[in-house]
């Protein structure tokens, strides 16, 4: 068909502009094709970056959460907060209580729906002023293990803290989701947890908007 | 305590709430003496800015005297006080850079999490700015909770009332950090769309600092008058062809730096899926960004791009080609309000900077769902409204 139909009539614009971006869109799309054939690769060796934020499908087995956050205030001044367990239930909301006993700490965590679970923990690894690691013991009644790194910032920017659990959640997957619903996975409590003790420790309190106390 | 608190779109009331209290170390109360609305608390009016809940009293414009004091705050009661609307803690990486905006504190923990999905980062708080700001109870209110109070306000000396002194809030330093962000050199010239509060100051700013040659654009008459007064020459877009016209007042060159003092109500803090639909349903959107559109193809080349106005969301047909190929600068932000105060303090009490022009009325805080009502809608003779808790309604 040819694309005139006679002298005083050639198609409408719109029929034009429509067709030409048609024939981009095609275009386009046809050229990420090609390009996404073209940067296939067979293999592909490990990168820089942490383990947890591979792509879904590259993920280890085991679930691991973990966040960085830098804080304006000396590594040895934080190490020293964190390593005096009681202290974490200052900026952990969801830890009631800890005792100490040695190695071996008995913390109490409000779970969803009410539910209270104790977790014993043991330390595995401690390298003052740089890391404390930390693993559930037989008696817990839940399986994990984390640490946390203090590392110098660049720039005395202050130091990185990095905090990494990786660990089975109560009841399976759908424990895991109930969790999150409730805003008490370990993923989310972990993160606003490092935003309070970074709010304890640089500006001495932790905000809130509440107008009263209670 | 009365306070001003938000329902739904159009629909705010005069309230009783509970007084607030100290709640952390460095709180203060502030018993509000005076108290403006906002042209970006008619983003919360027109329900355009998600994450407000019914109840949420609102402002972030306020002075008043302290009333009380947490163990760790440097203020004395009975003292007179501007109060920034950006709440930063002071000490962590943003605020030891001046830049208090983007304060990493001052959010409650829980509600970073409302902002970082949205901007990669989460945002700062910022008093009765909906919950993605902190959710902090704002200051059209008999008495607002300063949090970080060693931080923020401002003492105000004897001599200067509340109407000199009000718009260090934000206005101000707004308008002043503006004309900053527009990068100005002796002899510039500058355009600025939108002759609101903060156009207004950015006028005025930008002659303070040097501009040869300073041009608003609005479309009502009232509002450009005060544009002429300060300094400007005027565009009524509804009369010219701006892009035509800047170029003819600028020698064919171009503006050196522009200023959009608009910004883009319809396009809030939506997805940019459902962003169409917003546009239709506020029916100006497809308008409301043409300001930002139009300044960046009107700047000359290598010029630079200066945006107080409030984004919230995302933008389509965006000139970027045109930003890149001439070469732009694009500088922008929320107020960084406590690095301004202390200096614009003193040009208010040297008789270098008048604000009380802008006032085209005040109100007891009772009738303040009139002052949204006119300021919203009666723009051109309505330019500034502010709230005086305390006062009575007249009969």
């Amino acid at each position: 068909m040819p694309l005139y139909r006679s002298a005083r009539r050639g198609p409408d614009p719109q029929t034009l502009a429509l067709l030409a971006g048609a024939g981009a869109a095609a275009g386009i799309a046809a050229l990420a094709l090609s390009q996404s054939r073209h940067n296939r690769v067979g293999f592909r060796p490990g990168d820089d970056a942490p383990g947890r934020t591979a792509r879904s499908g590259l993920q280890e087995a085991r679930p691991q959460t973990g966040r960085t956050i830098t804080i304006n205030r000396p590594r040895a001044e934080l190490f020293a907060f964190w390593r005096d367990f009681a202290n974490l239930a200052h900026f952990m909301e969801a830890v009631e209580h800890v005792t100490v006993a040695g190695d071996v700490s008995r913390w109490t965590i409000a779970a969803p729906l009410g539910r209270k679970v104790t977790l014993e923990t043991r330390i595995i690894e401690e390298v003052p002023d740089r890391l404390i690691a930390w693993r559930s013991t037989d008696a817990s009644e839940i399986r994990a293990e984390g640490a946390v790194t203090f590392r110098d910032a660049p720039a005395g920017r202050g130091t990185e803290v990095e905090a990494v659990v990786s660990y089975v959640p109560p009841y399976g997957e759908l424990g895991r989701l109930v969790a999150k619903v409730f805003r008490q996975e370990p993923a989310i409590q972990g993160r606003h947890e490092l935003r309070r003790f970074k709010m304890l420790m640089e500006a001495g309190e932790i905000a809130t908007s509440r107008n009263r106390k209670s | 305590m009365r306070a001003l608190t938000w329902h739904g779109k159009h629909d705010v009331r005069v309230e009783t709430h509970p007084d607030p209290e100290i709640v952390n170390p460095r709180d203060a109360i502030i018993e509000v003496t005076s108290t403006a609305i906002c042209g970006s608390d008619l983003h919360l009016y027109d329900g355009v800015i998600p994450g407000l809940l019914a109840g949420d009293i609102l402002g972030h414009e306020f002075m008043g005297r302290v009333v009380e004091t947490g163990p760790k705050s440097t203020l004395k009661k009975g003292q007179r006080v501007v109060v920034p609307f950006t709440i930063s803690c002071g000490h962590c990486f943003f605020c030891e850079r001046q830049q208090y905006s983007a304060c990493d504190n001052s959010n409650p923990a829980e509600k970073q999490d409302l902002s970082e999905p949205l901007y990669g980062h989460a945002m700062s708080g910022l008093f009765g700015y909906s919950h993605l700001t902190g959710g902090y109870p704002g200051g059209q209110a008999e008495y607002v909770r300063v949090p970080f109070s060693d931080i923020g306000p401002i003492v105000i000396p004897d001599g200067l009332d509340d109407d000199q002194v009000l718009f260090l809030s934000d206005i101000l330093p707004t308008g002043w950090m503006a004309a900053e962000n527009a990068g100005i050199e002796e002899g510039d010239t500058v355009a600025v769309w939108g002759c609101g509060p903060v156009g207004l100051f950015a006028i005025q700013s930008a002659l303070l600092m040097g501009a040869g040659k300073v041009i608003a654009i609005d479309e009502y008459p009232t509002r450009l008058a005060l544009a002429r007064k300060l300094g400007a020459e005027v565009i009524d877009f509804k009369r010219t062809r701006v892009l035509e016209a800047l170029m003819e007042m600028s020698g064919g060159l171009g503006p050196d730096a522009v200023i959009d003092a608009v910004g883009m109500e319809a396009h809030g803090m939506m997805p940019d899926t459902i962003m169409d639909n917003m546009k239709q349903r506020v029916g100006i959107g497809a308008d409301s960004a043409h300001a930002l559109r139009e300044a960046i193809m009107a700047v000359r080349k290598g010029g630079r791009v200066s945006i107080p106005g409030v984004y919230g969301g995302f933008l389509d047909k965006f000139p970027l080609g045109a930003l890149m190929e001439k070469g732009l600068t694009v500088r922008t932000g929320q107020t960084h309000v406590q690095r301004y105060t202390e200096d614009l303090l003193r040009r208010i009490g040297e008789g270098e900077i008048d604000t009380t022009f802008l006032i085209s009325h005040r109100l007891p805080l009772e009738d303040a769902a009139r002052g949204y009502e006119n300021f919203r809608f009666n723009q051109n003779e309505w330019t500034k409204v502010v709230l005086k808790p305390g006062t009575e309604v007249a009969q």
